[in-house]
């Protein structure tokens, strides 16, 4: 199959895949902002229908693991062969449209995955020291609680704040670049889309930092 | 020797038909067992390796650019002619015919031009089929617009680069076949000898540009369509690496140069601006139609233009010609410039200029007008000489930018040595003594496409292939001959650079075999010339070496063939005593400045055979008939 | 108009004597250049000088100086053709720099390009891209009437953008992973766009991507340096219009 060996494949199914977390970032954002109390049973009830069918939830994690690897995969193949595509660096750079963003989409996105490992550490294993886990009867965790007490501690917060930069810079780039792979944009769509996708990154980061702030700040209390 | 170029008799109309039916045919099974070579990939070589390839010939192609994509077929602006008669303004392939042997001044065959006009239709039929993106209009239909004087809206085009887009229509068929086996390309490869066997055509000798090293290529026949010579002017619109090396070592082979002094200057090219200049820069034509060319009346006038006031300009054309005021042909255009600059009149650097005004345009039609229309070579404009012509006129002069003589072909497009055949610019075929706006890139595509796959047939039919192969002496001592040359330029270490020499050579052709000659200007040529290729020889400086990729030394091989060929330049606008379309012996003229043709004695395409260096090169006639258009003069009144 | 002052230059240039001599910066200086020099009559003066040192000049390749061949190549000051928006080598001019300015010229630097000589690069590359499907397959003669398939204005005139490559590689050149996307996009855009082309559209972007990949071009990451450095001002959509008919290509 041409999508995986050939150049362009290669992309599409990294823009694809790519496309596939940012949907799952916004429901994750909505999920989470549950925690604001807006939905009856605030965030435990969201996370307790969350995992109310196991099947469901494990599909759904397979499906995201595939596409977070193939994403990772192709992105550290195609940032090694595209290393050597210009075996040596003029002596003056000057770049005249690549951003700070663009450039460095290898390391933003290896920092997202650190920041996605340690955050399945914390809140889906918890296994991260330092915060209160209260169960209810049933056994269930109360998630509100948890996640209150963590983000009172302010590294906890500093590392949510440092992912979500990351996933910015990445977005920046990553929502005007998949379109682009994905031939969705022509000489009047792309800078529109690249405005858009810098406010779209933009909405992910007051969003998901909007959380950790209002507990730091003390305006969500356990 | 009268030569014969064996036109087909009968019926002008039927010619070519009658021609390609009595061609005789090389049976598909044995194309394959045919070598041909092709020398250039411009319109013309790019477009007969591709469709010779197409045939199943063995195709060896060379080009000494470093892609077949860059000849300088793809500087061409305008367009492409054809007689489609899409707009219904009464067109014909009969009128397209008619028109080019009026342009070209008499000095063109008839059945030549004949199959040229026949075969443009074809033409625009195969572009479009390969994906050039001529301009349209709305509905989707061919648009074409009107070009160089004619009375007819023939011209197709693709922006302002028409030439381009043929050119990489037909790259593009050469690259089909290159993948499919039948052509096999060699870049960066400059000819640098013809190999002739017993009096045929074998093969040829290159220098690897990039090793340096010379490589012999056998073949049953030699394609040359390596364009024309007008850098023997130093100055003109051609690429860098344009040259008359390729025909002038087949000249030196005993191929004949026919008709050398037509040359054409283009009268619309951005002024030259110091002496360190490397070329010139054509302008599109179509700008007269909207500026009015004037030169102060004062001498040295040093004013800046818009200082000048109205009773200090002299509009010289429209005072000269007032029926054509500033449309008037090329060449007479061309000329009145020269005149005014020689009269000490001239504007810009070096007084080497007039003034193309479009003041008077923008107040009548508004700025907007005036970019819209011409707005891309206004930019162009500014880009080189950093003034802005909407609020200063800008300063044209003329440059040499085609040459309408070549090698002497008969009407299978095959020179006088057998086997060796010369297409497109490269040959004096179909222009006369002057070409038409928008023919060159048809008479390229003509020969490439539409001739040459016959007629080399014919040809092919009656030798049988593979005969001589590269071990063959003669090609060993071709090497050795090049060798040597390649050897004494190295060895010379003189104190001049090569530029220097060229941009002497250049400066004595533009000042004495320019655009008006006198016998004494080209006598002053005849011993300067000499002399000059004599110190060139001794005091040259090519540094580096001939095992390396050496700018220098091919720069000196090109300069050297000019050397000897400015020479024979000079010798035919002597000998040619009349004035002719881009041929203007000023001694020839009429009251009012038209050229004065002489029908009686020089109604002939005068061909040149190779004598030696410093020999009297002997002249051979080939006598003209016109049959279907009849001689008459040219008249802009 | 003319004016007589002059610019004294410092150049760093590179120079390498062939494609496996490592290579390295040398100092020239350029002296009398006039606001009208174009850069690569700069270059002719330094050389003329060079000859008459008796030192090799400056190879770099260049041939119609008008701004169509795409013969000329060079990184200056780190932009190929010298960061002038829709300019090649030959037609920047001197008046673009200033007295005493230090310029640094470079050779198009990517792995698809070994490096000839000094400024002069192996470009065959994209010709092989062309080769492997940059054509329609019609045959010498024979063809229909150039008025037999309409194609509106609007159309032609997209596939014209498209054709304006000259080939020069800039978009290569200023690619930081050396990928030859916006070359590759035109013509296959050109060509899918016309409907003489259509017919051959999936197999022809699906051979020439392959070819890109095989000369060892890198892959695009959209950064579009390749559109800032084209002198032909070719535009990016014409890559996600490539990406767009190879993705079509799949399912064809």
């Amino acid at each position: 199959m041409q999508l995986s060996s050939s150049s362009i494949g290669r992309k599409i199914l990294m823009a694809v895949t790519g496309q596939v977390m940012i949907l799952f970032a916004l429901v994750h954002l909505i999920g989470n902002t549950t925690i604001f109390g807006w939905l009856h049973g605030g965030i435990n009830a969201y996370a307790e229908h969350l995992h109310a069918l196991p099947p469901l939830v494990w599909a759904f994690r397979l499906f995201m693991l595939a596409a977070v690897s193939i994403h990772i995969w192709f992105g550290i193949q195609l940032t090694i062969e595209n290393s050597g595509g210009r075996p040596q660096q003029y002596a003056v750079k000057s770049t005249q449209k690549a951003t700070f963003a663009s450039e460095n989409m290898i390391w933003s996105g290896l920092l997202i995955l650190a920041f996605i490992v340690y955050h399945l550490l914390h809140f889906t294993m918890k296994l991260i020291p330092g915060m209160v886990l209260t169960t209810d009867p049933e056994g269930t965790v109360n998630v509100f609680t948890m996640v209150v007490s963590s983000f009172q501690n302010v590294f906890v917060c500093a590392i949510y704040a440092g992912g979500m930069v990351a996933l910015f810079l990445h977005l920046t780039h990553g929502i005007q670049s998949s379109s682009q792979t994905l031939g969705c944009s022509n000489n009047r769509t792309l800078p529109v889309i690249i405005k858009a996708g810098t406010l779209v990154a933009l909405a992910f980061l007051v969003g998901y930092l909007t959380i950790p702030l209002s507990i730091f700040a003390g305006f969500l209390k356990g | 020797m009268i030569l014969d170029g064996k036109c087909p008799t009968g019926p002008i109309e039927q010619t070519w038909d009658k021609h390609r039916f009595d061609l005789k045919l090389v049976n598909p099974a044995n194309k394959r067992k045919y070598n041909v070579i092709v020398v250039g990939t411009g319109l013309a070589g790019g477009a007969a390796a591709a469709s010779l390839g197409e045939l199943g010939y063995n195709v060896q192609a060379f080009c000494y650019q470093d892609s077949p994509r860059r000849a300088h077929s793809i500087a061409a602006q305008g367009g492409i002619n054809a007689a489609k008669n899409y707009p219904n303004d009464g067109d014909s392939i009969y009128r397209l015919f008619y028109d080019t042997i009026k342009g070209g001044d008499f000095r063109a065959r008839e059945a030549d031009v004949w199959r040229l006009a026949q075969v443009s239709n074809n033409i625009i039929d195969q572009c479009v089929a390969q994906g050039v993106p001529f301009a349209r209009d709305y509905a989707g239909y061919l648009d074409n617009r009107s070009f160089g004087g004619a009375q007819v809206s023939r011209t197709f085009y693709a922006r302002g680069q028409t030439g381009q887009q043929l050119l990489l229509g037909a790259y593009s068929a050469l690259s089909r076949q290159i993948k499919a086996g039948t052509v096999k390309m060699y870049n960066r490869r400059e000819m640098l000898d013809l190999v002739v066997v017993d009096g045929v055509a074998r093969g040829i000798t290159v220098r690897n540009l990039v090793t340096g090293e010379l490589e012999s290529y056998a073949a049953d026949a030699v394609c040359l369509c390596t364009g024309g010579y007008v850098n023997v002017f130093y100055l003109s619109t051609n690429a860098m690496g344009c040259s008359v090396t390729a025909n002038w070592k087949a000249h030196k082979k005993g191929a004949l140069f026919a008709n050398p002094c037509y040359t054409q200057i283009h009268p619309t090219c951005i002024p030259q601006a110091g002496d360190y200049q490397s070329k010139l820069t054509l302008m599109s034509e179509s700008l007269r139609n909207d500026g009015r060319c004037w030169a102060p009346k004062k001498k040295g006038d040093t004013r800046p233009p818009n200082q000048i006031p109205e009773e200090d300009r002299d509009y010289y054309l429209e005072r000269k010609y007032p029926s054509f005021g500033n449309l008037a042909p090329r060449d007479i255009a061309s000329r009145a410039a020269k005149e005014q600059c020689d009269d000490s009149r001239g504007v810009g650097p070096g007084g080497r200029g007039v003034y193309l005004d479009f003041a008077d345009s923008i107040k009548r039609l508004s700025e907007d007008t005036i970019r819209e229309r011409y707005g891309n070579l206004f930019e162009m404009y500014e880009k080189i000489t950093d003034e802005n012509a909407y609020k200063v006129p800008m300063r044209i002069y003329p440059a040499p930018h085609y040459s309408m003589g070549g090698l002497w072909v008969d009407y299978n497009l095959m020179s006088n040595v057998p086997g060796l055949f010369v297409l497109g610019e490269a040959n004096f075929s179909v222009h006369g003594a002057n070409r038409l706006g928008a023919s060159a890139l048809m008479q390229g595509l003509a020969d490439g496409y539409f001739v040459i796959p016959y007629t080399i047939g014919g040809y092919l039919t009656t030798v049988k292939p593979g005969q001589v192969k590269e071990d063959h002496a003669e090609f060993k001592k071709s090497v050795e001959d090049v060798n040597s040359d390649v050897n004494k330029l190295l060895s010379i270490n003189g104190k001049r650079t090569v530029t220097d020499f060229t941009r002497e050579l250049g400066g004595l052709m533009w000042e004495n075999c320019g655009m008006a000659r006198t016998k004494e200007s080209l006598e002053k040529n005849l011993k300067k010339i000499p002399a000059l290729r004599e110190e060139f020889w001794k005091n040259v400086k090519v540094t580096g070496s001939g095992a390396d990729f050496n700018q220098q030394l091919e720069n000196a091989g090109r300069t050297a063939d000019f050397l000897e060929f400015g020479e024979l330049m000079c010798r035919d606008a002597l000998h040619r005593n009349e004035s002719c379309g881009g041929h203007f012996r000023s001694e020839y003229q009429y009251d009012d400045g038209e050229a004065k043709r002489d029908d009686v004695n020089f109604c002939y395409v005068g061909a040149w055979e190779f004598k030696g260096v410093n020999a009297e090169p002997e002249l051979h006639k080939e006598p003209l008939q016109f049959e279907n258009v009849h001689l008459a003069v040219r008249s802009y009144k | 108009m003319s004016d007589h002052k002059t610019m004294t230059l410092t150049l760093i240039v590179w120079r390498q004597k062939n494609a496996s001599d490592p290579g390295k910066f040398e100092t020239y200086t350029a002296k009398n250049i006039t606001d009208h020099h174009s850069f690569l009559e700069m270059l002719d003066c330094v050389n003329e000088d060079l000859i008459l040192e008796g030192k090799e000049p400056i190879v770099f390749d260049h041939d119609c100086r008008e701004g169509i061949c795409g013969m000329c190549s060079q990184v200056i000051n780190g932009a190929p053709h010298g960061g002038q928006e829709r300019t090649t080598v030959c037609q920047l001019h001197m008046r673009k720099f200033k007295d005493g300015d230090t310029i640094y010229i470079e050779p198009w630097r990517a792995r698809a390009f070994p490096i000839v000589k000094d400024l002069v690069v192996d470009r065959t590359a994209l010709d092989t891209i062309i080769q492997a499907g940059g054509y329609t397959s019609c045959h010498t003669g024979g063809v229909a009437d150039g008025n037999a398939i309409l194609i509106p204005k609007p159309v032609a005139d997209e596939a014209m953008d498209a054709a304006e490559c000259v080939g020069c590689g800039a978009c290569v050149a200023g690619c930081p992973n050396g990928a030859a996307m916006l070359f590759t996009g035109a013509k296959v855009s050109q060509l899918s766009l016309l409907p003489q082309g259509k017919g051959e559209a999936a197999a022809r972007v699906k051979a020439m991507t392959a070819a890109m990949t095989e000369c060892g071009f890198g892959n695009c990451t959209n950064h579009y340096e390749c559109q800032a450095a084209c002198p032909k001002g070719i535009n990016v959509k014409f890559i996600a219009r490539m990406n767009r008919d190879f993705l079509k290509a799949q399912f064809a």
